[in-house]
């Protein structure tokens, strides 16, 4: 492939610097009706737009320069940068676990793409060494990059192979999991890892960040120590999800894979056990439950892996006026499974009900859950539950919308027997329908009240 | 180095043998460094050390919201009162050419807790970095690019958001958003053009509390308001030139109106350099007056290093191989008195001993007035390995606080020799690796010369290690923010209402016979607009007008609190009231006191509470006669002066207002 002289160059800007001869990486001098410009040429984020040339002026800032104003371009250097990470060998310590850790992608890990200007996956032991090099003293680290895509491309055929390889991890011998993963379907992922890996001896733990770690800010450095520290020294062998507690650096969560929900779009703290406490803080000196009763960790290697997932599944998130054809057409499109997010305590308007009727006489599975995200459905109370329930919609108890998707596409990767999946869906494997609610399950303080004021002001957020 | 070299050297400082004097050596390497206060120097004298200087001169702007949140701008809260804490660290990136900055690495090394203290009223989680920029401050865009007008800046056609790091945590992201709007612009000075090499618009940074050992505490109040930054070549000579080239940038931005004043609004960082010495940056400057000290010191400070440099070259010809060495004392060996250490005890802090080989004489070199080399090596110890001052004791202090008698024990202890000089530091056990490294590689720094740092500095013209300078590659594109085209409309449309420039109205002010003194005060408070009104629209006299604001009306907010908001055209509708009354302009100094304070009260309510009478000249002076005869009856003196003095004195309360004084006294005077 010949080399791209004008990366992310197009249209108009592009004619520009070829008809004045001038690269990117080049230095150039450019005089505008604005007067003059000189510094390196960078390459142009391929969104932007084609009127405006991007340079580094030698103070280290960008400039953009539109193209109309330019008058006359000379190239006066060429010098290509190359980025790169620097990589050091992960040590190895006796007596430490051998923790491995799987990259997805997202930004756990990640740098600058200088032609989109996005953040993008990079991955590697040495790489992360290098960034995050209080690792080594938790555990001994290797890595394997199994799918570099960001957390909304994640979907079945990611679920299935990372159980396989999880499965062949814990085959042979690895004392703890860690999946890098980014933060916006972690909690889906979460859930199919919970049905597909079972009874495992070892800790999963997923993790993601939510500040990329080109950032001094970051996040990511300090889950990556908290994920290894539960992986490697932590006794609950379950799919867990490890992120920020409070926005703060002091400490994470663990969650239950099947009960956490990312809850805020750009907070380091968004993860949130929904109906449930937390199974346990993290911090760097280890570990410390929360929760009594969980999967202890084992010597063995044993562990079931079930890879299985129907993608014929959807989930209708019912809100007023919602008309009778969003039903219709996932049942025209051949779809053999929905998950309804209904409201209050698990209900949609009367309107649809003959397109309920038609999918249940389709053999189409259908689940309520709720929107609210706290609470169990309860069809008895009003006499639309108890409709909708005759219809063949099947009350999902306090399954999360999220979970009982990913559980319904599980079993019915496995068996369309309507009984069959009907015991598999209110049979939990991991609390994702718990038999009760504790009253510190739901907690969602509102400000502006004395002693919430007061509990903020004392504890760092 | 060999024995038999060190004995070859000659020491300039001291006589082999008899005992060291610390203050003696000082007074001897300022003279050698050729220190001379600032009142003494003349160009030739920064001329003979190379004085170079230049600017990076922030002021903030005056807008209702922040730059990239909705936040309101320049409501500003007191350190406890606070609604939430943040906690957070700063870990270094890689830039993108795949390297750690240096001030990267040392912040880290500080290892500190950063504790942001957060009040709803002017924080939201994009402070904090829990949510991504919103849109830029279309409002702050604007005012810069006014601004990167007057200042002849070329604007760059599109606006990109970069990120500058910063990981002394000052703000929250460990970046700054900062954007160029202008390049390569000058200002004109009285007797030379100065060039700029940029302007940026960029968010303010948190307002520090506290720091102490490795917690730094924040408040976030200030934390993302706008602010430009105006960034000069090193075209400055000599001390006053930083100081006129500041004031100049200064009064431009205060000329269009739309810039924040007072306290903490404007702030320079001053960079310095002598020949052969590095640009070093004094950070923070808060008043412009005092920068002709520090830039001087600071100069000074850079020549006294390179004088220590080839001292210490001459002695260690090959110093790759010079170290320290150090040991750990006990308390229980020694019998100090000194507080700190015997407070350090108490704290079970450990103790250090270190030897510098072939020091002697350097730790009380002189640097800056009041101040030696040991005190930059105690600097950096408070920074980098955060132990709190008073953190070490030496050998060259004109201010023992470790008797002889230790010393003695000390040096036999290291096996120190004769030229040695030696350290004795105190901290916490875990902070002692890092410190004795930085004492090494702060003594190191001394065989290369001066430092390349950023400085703080202090009102008595002094400055202390603050961070180690910063490269240029800590700047990163910011990803959450697209580009920001600028239009030669937009840019037509804001130099349309553009104010004359700084330096046309300072002619003016000159033509016009306006005392300089006036100068400051009047482009300080921007109001040359006023003046130039006053004299346009009701003919006033210039050199009346200017001083009227200059003197009078600074003298009255020097004294008087305004009772409700006191607008400067009041000025103009005072001496338009006098017109109309056909009241003596002179008048309006007695009713500026009373207009000031009570700006809501009529004039003419001013008047009667002055009790203002409006006689006619014939009226005033028909007692002169009368008080004639009564002055040579008490008269104290037989001077014709004193006469006319005391005659008028008697006459002004009457003639004020009335008539001009001069006539009053020549009339008096026949």
């Amino acid at each position: 492939m010949s080399e791209d002289f004008f990366q992310g160059y197009k249209g108009d800007a592009l004619e520009v610097l070829k008809k004045f001869s001038v690269r990117v990486w080049g230095q150039a001098s450019v005089g505008t009706t604005r007067g003059r410009f000189t510094g390196t040429i960078l390459p142009r984020s391929e969104n932007d737009d084609d009127k405006h040339i991007v340079m580094k002026i030698p103070t280290g800032y960008n400039v953009g320069i539109d193209i109309r104003t330019i008058l006359d371009m000379t190239e006066t250097g060429y010098k290509k940068a190359v980025y790169k990470i620097p990589e050091k060998e992960f040590p190895y310590s006796e007596g430490l676990p051998n923790v491995k850790l799987i990259g997805t992608g997202g930004t756990i890990a990640s740098r600058l793409d200088y032609r989109t200007g996005a953040v993008i996956p990079a991955f590697s032991p040495g790489e992360l060494y290098g960034a995050v090099p209080e690792l080594a003293d938790i555990c001994n680290l290797t890595t394997e990059k199994i799918f570099a895509v960001f957390s909304e491309n994640m979907g079945p055929e990611q679920y299935k192979k990372l159980a396989v390889v999880i499965g062949q991890e814990i085959e042979k011998g690895t004392q703890g999991i860690v999946i890098g993963h980014g933060t916006d379907t972690l909690h889906h992922t979460a859930a199919a890892l919970t049905y597909m890996v079972q009874d495992s001896p070892v800790p999963i733990i997923l993790v993601g960040s939510q500040r990329s770690s080109d950032r001094p800010s970051s996040d990511a450095a300090l889950n990556l120590m908290h994920a290894c520290t539960a992986a490697g020294h932590g006794d609950i062998a379950e799919v867990l999800v490890c992120m920020f507690g409070p926005t703060s650096d002091e400490y994470a969560f663990l969650h239950r894979g099947t009960r956490v929900r990312k809850m805020h779009s750009s907070y380091r703290s968004t993860f949130r056990t929904v109906g449930d406490i937390p199974m346990a803080t993290v911090t760097r000196a280890g570990v410390k439950p929360l929760k009594p009763i969980y999967n202890h960790r084992r010597t063995d290697h044993n562990v079931k892996i079930l890879p299985y997932f129907e993608e014929k599944v959807s989930i209708v998130y019912y809100y007023p006026n919602m008309q009778p054809d969003i039903i219709d057409s996932l049942v025209d499109n051949g779809y053999k499974g929905i998950v309804i997010a209904g409201t209050g305590l698990g209900h949609v308007n009367k309107p649809i009900y003959p397109a309920i009727e038609r999918a249940a006489k389709k053999g189409v599975h259908m689940y309520m859950t709720v929107q609210t995200l706290w609470g169990y459905v309860h069809m008895f109370v009003y006499d639309t539950g108890r409709d909708l329930m005759a219809k063949g919609i099947i009350p999902a108890e306090n399954m999360l919308p999220e979970a009982a998707y990913i559980k319904l596409g599980w079993v019915l990767g496995q068996t369309d027997d309507p009984k069959e999946v009907r015991r598999l869906m209110l049979t939990p494997i991991n609390d994702e329908i718990t038999p009760r609610e504790p009253y510190n399950g739901y907690l969602i303080y509102q400000g502006g009240v004395q002693e919430v004021e007061d509990f903020i002001r004392k504890f760092h957020k | 180095m060999p024995p038999s070299k060190a004995k070859d050297l000659l020491f300039f400082y001291l006589p082999m043998k008899k005992p060291f004097d610390p203050k003696a050596n000082y007074l001897q390497t300022k003279k050698k460094t050729g220190y001379v206060p600032r009142q003494e120097a003349t160009q030739e004298t920064y001329d003979s050390i190379g004085f170079m200087s230049g600017l990076e001169v922030h002021q903030q702007l005056l807008t209702k919201e922040k730059l990239f949140c909705h936040c309101p701008a320049g409501i500003y809260n007191d350190s406890d009162v606070y609604d939430a804490e943040v906690i957070r660290h700063m870990r270094p990136t890689l830039s993108e050419l795949g390297e750690y900055d240096g001030t990267a690495l040392m912040e880290f090394k500080t290892k500190k807790n950063i504790i942001y203290r957060v009040k709803n009223e002017t924080t939201c989680t994009y402070e904090v970095d829990d949510t991504p920029p919103f849109h830029i401050n279309r409002e702050a865009l604007d005012i810069s690019i006014m601004i990167s007008l007057l200042s002849k800046l070329n604007i760059v056609g599109e606006v990109h958001i970069t990120r500058k790091q910063y990981l002394d945590g000052s703000i929250p992201t460990g970046f700054q958003r900062t954007a160029i709007i202008g390049v390569e612009g000058e200002i004109p000075l009285k007797h030379k053009k100065v060039r700029l090499i940029q302007l940026s618009l960029e968010e303010d940074s948190c307002r520090e509390i506290s720091d102490i050992g490795h917690f730094r505490t924040y408040k976030t109040d200030r934390l993302g308001m706008p602010l430009i930054e105006t960034v000069t070549y090193p075209d400055m000579v000599n001390p006053d030139e930083v100081k006129e080239a500041c004031d100049y940038i200064r009064f431009l931005g205060r000329s269009t109106g739309k810039v924040r004043t007072g306290m903490g609004a404007g702030r320079e960082d001053v960079n310095v350099s002598c020949q052969g010495g590095t640009r070093v940056e004094i950070k923070g400057v808060a008043h412009t007056k005092w920068i002709p000290e520090l830039t001087h010191n600071e100069c000074f400070r850079q020549w006294a290093l390179l004088q220590i440099r080839d001292e210490l070259l001459n002695r260690f010809p090959d110093y790759n191989h010079w170290k320290i060495t150090s040991e750990p004392i006990h308390f229980h060996s020694f019998s100090f008195f000194y507080p700190p250490i015997v407070q350090a005890k108490k704290l079970k802090h450990k103790l250090i001993a270190v030897n510098l080989p072939g020091m002697k004489g350097i730790l009380s070199h002189f640097t800056q007035p009041g101040k030696m080399f040991a005190d930059e090596i105690s600097d950096r110890l408070k920074v980098i390995a955060c132990i709190e001052k008073p953190n070490m004791a030496h050998t060259e202090q004109c201010e023992p606080v470790i008797a002889e008698e230790d010393f003695a024990k000390i040096r036999s202890m290291l096996k120190a020799k004769e030229n040695d000089a030696q350290i004795v530091f105190w901290g916490p056990a875990e902070d002692i690796p890092t410190a004795l490294e930085t004492i090494q590689e702060r003594c190191m720094m001394a065989f290369a010369g001066v430092p390349k740092e950023t400085r703080k500095s202090f009102e008595d013209g002094t400055t202390i290690f603050e961070r180690v300078l910063p490269g240029a590659d800590r700047m990163y594109p910011d990803t959450d923010s697209p580009p920001i085209p600028l239009e030669d409309e937009d840019i037509e449309r804001l130099g349309k209402n553009l104010p004359a420039e700084v330096i046309e109205r300072y002619q003016m002010m000159q033509t016009w016979g306006i005392p300089e003194d006036t100068y400051t005060y009047v482009f300080k408070k921007n109001l040359f607009p006023e003046i130039k009104r006053i004299v346009e629209e009701l003919g006033i006299k210039p050199s009346f007008v200017g001083t009227f604001f200059g003197h009078k009306l600074k003298n009255a907010e020097g004294h008087y609190t305004p009772a409700a908001e006191f607008h400067y055209s009041l000025i103009y509708n005072l001496f338009k009231f006098l017109q109309q009354k056909g009241i003596n302009l002179n008048y309006a100094a007695r009713m500026l006191p009373m207009v000031y304070e009570h700006s809501k009260m009529d004039f003419e309510s001013v008047l009667i509470s002055l009790k203002f009478k409006k006689i006619s000249k014939e009226e005033i002076l028909s007692p002169v006669s009368f008080l004639k005869n009564k002055f040579s009856q008490i008269r104290y003196s037989e001077s014709k002066e004193a006469e006319t003095r005391w005659i008028m004195g008697q006459l002004y309360p009457l003639a004020n207002g009335n008539m001009s004084l001069a006539e009053l006294g020549t009339i008096v005077k026949q």
